[in-house]
């Protein structure tokens, strides 16, 4: 196990975040001999897509899917590349001067890179609903995570709420483990169709055509599919019931998901331009084609990149990871990035269709009334609706006077959320109203794990009275 | 055309909106021209220490009058800002420490201050029962306390404007000079003319300053704080250190602010700051030295703004030395914030009639003639 | 709310709130908690109110548990240990906790 003393004061590339993206960045720059260097703060590489790869307990390949195996491959080629590969490593900060805080086992230390690749990844959308808080209500991406590291199984009354590909995926992997789903509540409003239906020619020729049906086709086979316009979790300290379209059901799991968005926190933090993309209806970094970002030697690869899949991601990491190269080693031969990006191409492909479908319906991302749009700091949506009314222009403002945003999760949760609330109220748009100002640390530190930087004297006399 | 008004603040931080307010008060009608919204920079985002205690000679008088207000508060501006008073208490770290603040405390007791107060060992422990045991003693002031920092500017901003001035956001004033009689200055909004002004500009007044032929040596600065999550009530009054940076303060919500100036590197015309992590390592070893039941404390933002320092650490409050009509009020080089209230009803008065009871010498711009910018 | 499917494999113990609890090597804590019918994690500083893990990879925080003595830590994203102690965190953290 590395421990933060292990690590060296700089390295040439820091890939931050062990997914697809992380994992084929490494392994490429690490093979070409670039001291390479991967963080990532779970106990084992694989993201979120191959969670527990290296470890998982589920023996039955079936019930992943082979999709999921196929990130085995990524993890054992990182593995054997040369890069220093560091689980249970939080970075906690990137400046735009490179400089990389880390956290391994209680202790911290600052390394300088002379290239960084963000692949931080992903999370679902947040889903606010009432009742959204009590136990018992979680992601489905939870439960798949908790089903690829842990072979856990819901058991009781299980019920699975939302839109998207992921939403098909996730209740096909339950059930082959032996999950029982009560119902699946479809929220993907009908009137998608109707935008979807333009980029239908584009995904019938992508590979999510007779995949996507094949799930469908499962899926329904062994749970009932419900399509539902609202819904809320009830119970007092745990969740027993759900309420949807004037009727209810019982359960003691309510899985939510409606998509997922790139995880912007730590590359908004280190200064990254980003802009609204309206038709993922999220913030994504602005990035050129190589996924450099405004601040130079920090490239973004993966979904934190812009929403495109685990197969995607990987693509991208090696796009980005050569450009790092080419920039460390001008006079080396780089690979040609030609057929990566063809293969990107055919992966993104069909993305367009995926979306219109699936766009999450306005209520279900807007909330209303007593529900909290602020998990951390229980701040409701009319708080926020309120607040903006009365001449609140924007989230950082809102920050200051509500706290939304200013809990543990720094907004990871609750910050699309009050950007739309504020846009919905100010009749304005996200793109106008922004996003909070984050800054380091993106993920807590102790005071003790700070107090641990190894400070030179000099340094320290220097900012004495 | 250009709008007109009996005085143009340029800046919305704690002391343009105090001053506005305050000029509105007598009845005069002031346009305030803030280039952000109002507490976007240092006066929103500092450590809301509302504090008498350790101030240069030359601010106590102001920092006196601006205490009467601080606990009126809620009727100068109708929200009580946050504002609990709990005193705040300059810990000496050893005997040598301690001897100097008592001769300090009794310089002060002859010119007739008597808001400091030397205590002893038992007493420190007293008042805050969590400092370190090898703390000799200090100093505390007892009506000192904190605000909420943000709530506070916004909260002058909103009464003033309830009381006739008018604030134009997300404009910048481009150019200043005498025209016909009176001031007239070019903004990103269209022109404002006005017979005075006052300079409340905060980290970008040195420019305001230049417009008007009136260099001074102003220091653009980013002073850093850091947060923890919510944690028991364990300390009541602010603690600050004086040999080594530490500002410290626990809210009524639970969260622990850590400041004291170590200092970020600020980019003034983006509004932004890069923190230097290095030097908050070393305000965490402040903490974890002076009080142990803070080591395991999480600390979930750190955060940056931008201020302006005068190389003597006191502000410019007071007449142009140059421009009649004109008035300079900033460079509160990282303690204002205090200040705001008593600060802006000073210059409110001064812009009015001409002169005031509050005393500002030493304040004044003519301190810097000769120096260059 | 959840169960494990097949063989737990190796085990080992841990404590919450000063009771025994089996978990698998390989476990989170978070996992752990769960699979033993745990599903209270915490309550939050500004109601009270109960809270259970969300995300399940530590974007949520609301799996905040105190583990050996060191508060606020995120369960999903520490691994089990023999004899680790956990406790479920009631309000506002402990200083020095």
């Amino acid at each position: 196990m590395t421990e933060a003393a292990d690590l060296a004061s700089s390295y040439d590339l820091v890939v931050i975040g062990g997914g697809p993206a992380g994992l084929a960045a490494a392994a490429l720059a690490a093979r070409a001999g670039v001291s390479t260097v991967l963080f990532d703060e779970n106990p084992g590489v694989g993201g979120q897509i191959y969670r527990g790869i290296t470890s998982t307990p589920i023996t039955n390949r079936g019930v992943l899917g082979e999709d999921y195996w196929a990130g085995a491959a990524l993890a054992a080629e990182a593995k054997a590349s040369g890069a220093l590969i560091v689980t249970g490593a939080t970075v906690w900060s990137l400046d735009p001067s490179l400089q990389v805080g880390v956290a391994i086992a209680g202790r911290a230390r600052l390394v300088q890179a002379k290239r960084v690749i963000v692949a931080t990844g992903s999370l679902e959308r947040p889903f606010p609903i009432p009742g959204w808080t009590l136990p018992g209500v979680m992601t489905a991406g939870a439960a798949q995570t908790a089903l690829k590291a842990q072979g856990l199984v819901p058991k009781g009354h299980t019920v699975v709420a939302g839109a998207g590909p992921l939403l098909w995926l996730l209740a096909a992997q339950l059930l082959r483990g032996g999950a029982k789903i009560e119902a699946i509540l479809d929220t993907a409003p009908r009137l998608n169709w109707l935008r979807a239906v333009a980029h239908l020619p584009d995904f019938a020729l992508s590979a999510y055509w007779s995949k996507g049906l094949a799930l469908l086709r499962e899926v329904k086979a062994k749970a009932p599919v419900i399509r539902i316009a609202n819904l809320e979790a009830l119970g007092d300290d745990q969740v027993r019931e759900v309420a949807f379209d004037g009727r209810r059901l019982p359960a003691d799991l309510l899985l939510l998901h409606q998509g997922v968005v790139p995880n912007v926190n730590l590359a908004m933090a280190a200064g990254i331009e980003h802009r609204w993309n309206a038709r993922q209806l999220c913030f994504e970094p602005v990035l050129d084609e190589d996924f450099g970002s405004s601040v130079p030697g920090i490239a973004v690869a993966g979904d934190g990149a812009g929403i495109a899949g685990g197969t995607a991601a990987a693509e991208r990491g090696r796009i980005a990871a050569i450009a790092a190269m080419r920039a460390l080693r001008p006079e080396a031969a780089v690979a040609d990035t030609q057929a990566i990006r063809q293969k990107l191409q055919r992966e993104e492909m069909g993305r367009a269709f995926l979306d219109w479908l699936y766009r999450p319906a306005d209520a279900l991302r807007q909330p209303v009334g007593e529900t909290l749009a602020c998990r951390c700091e229980e701040v409701t949506a009319q708080q926020v609706r309120d607040m903006a009314r009365i001449g609140c222009e924007g989230p950082n403002q809102m920050k200051a006077f509500l706290r939304c945003g200013m809990g543990p999760c720094q907004g990871r949760l609750c910050g699309l959320t009050i950007t739309e609330l504020i846009a919905a109220e100010r009749d304005s748009t996200p793109a106008e109203v922004g996003y909070y100002r984050l800054r380091p640390p993106v993920k807590p530190i102790t005071l003790a794990e700070l107090a641990s930087l190894p400070i030179a004297e000099a340094e320290r006399k220097a900012v004495e009275r | 055309m250009a709008r007109t008004a009996d005085v143009l603040v340029i800046g919305g931080g704690l002391h343009g909106c105090s001053t506005a307010l305050h000029l509105a008060l007598r009845g005069l009608k002031p346009i305030l021209v803030e280039k952000d919204y109002a507490g976007r920079h240092a006066s929103g985002v500092n450590a809301g220490g509302v504090r008498q205690l350790a101030r240069h000679l030359a601010e106590i008088p102001l920092s006196i009058s601006s205490m009467e207000m601080w606990e009126h508060i809620e009727e100068l501006v109708g929200d009580d800002c946050g504002f609990e008073s709990h005193g705040t208490v300059l810990v000496a770290e050893d005997d040598a420490e301690l001897a100097g603040f008592r001769a300090r405390v009794d310089d002060l007791r002859l010119r007739g201050f008597i808001h400091e107060e030397l205590i002893e060992r038992a007493e420190l422990k007293r008042l805050v029962p969590a400092v370190a045991d090898h703390c000799p003693g200090g100093v505390v002031s007892r009506r000192d306390g904190a605000a909420d920092p943000f709530i506070t500017t916004q909260a002058f901003r909103r009464r003033a404007v309830e009381k006739g001035a008018e604030m134009i956001e997300g404009a910048t004033v481009t150019g200043l000079a005498r025209v016909g009689g009176t001031w007239r200055a070019e903004t990103s909004a269209g022109p404002i003319e006005a017979p005075k002004v006052v300079n409340a500009a905060g980290a970008w007044a040195d420019r305001i300053a230049a417009m008007l032929g009136e260099p001074v040596p102003l220091e653009v600065i980013a002073p850093m704080l850091m947060v923890t999550s919510a944690l028991p009530a364990f300390i009541q009054p602010v603690v600050i250190l004086r040999g080594r940076k530490l500002s410290f303060k626990q809210r009524a919500n639970g969260t622990v602010v850590v400041g004291g100036g170590h200092l970020a590197q600020p980019f003034r015309d983006e509004n932004r700051t890069v923190l230097d992590w290095n030097r908050l390592a070393v305000s965490a070893q402040t903490v974890w030295e002076l009080f142990p039941v803070m080591r395991e404390a999480t600390i979930v933002r750190a955060w940056a703004g931008i201020e302006a320092r005068m190389p003597d650490d006191i502000p410019v409050v007071g007449p142009s030395a140059m421009s009649e009509g004109v008035y300079h009020q900033f460079g509160f080089s990282g303690h204002g914030f205090q200040l705001g209230p008593g600060t802006g009803a000073m210059m409110a008065e001064l812009v009015a009639t001409g002169s005031t009871n509050v005393p500002i010498d030493g304040l004044g711009i003519q301190r810097f003639a000769g120096a260059r910018g | 709310m959840f169960r494990r499917l097949g063989d737990t494999g190796a085990t080992l113990t841990l404590t919450v709130d000063g009771k025994e609890i089996r978990a698998r090597i390989g476990d989170t804590v978070a996992a752990a908690m769960l699979a033993a019918g745990i599903g209270r994690f915490r309550t939050t500083p500004v109601s009270g109110a109960a809270r259970a893990p969300y995300c399940m990879m530590g974007v949520c925080f609301d799996c905040l548990v105190t583990i050996d003595g060191i508060g606020s830590r995120q369960a999903c994203l520490v691994p089990v240990r023999e004899g680790m102690a956990i406790e479920t965190q009631q309000g506002k953290r402990e200083a020095g906790r």
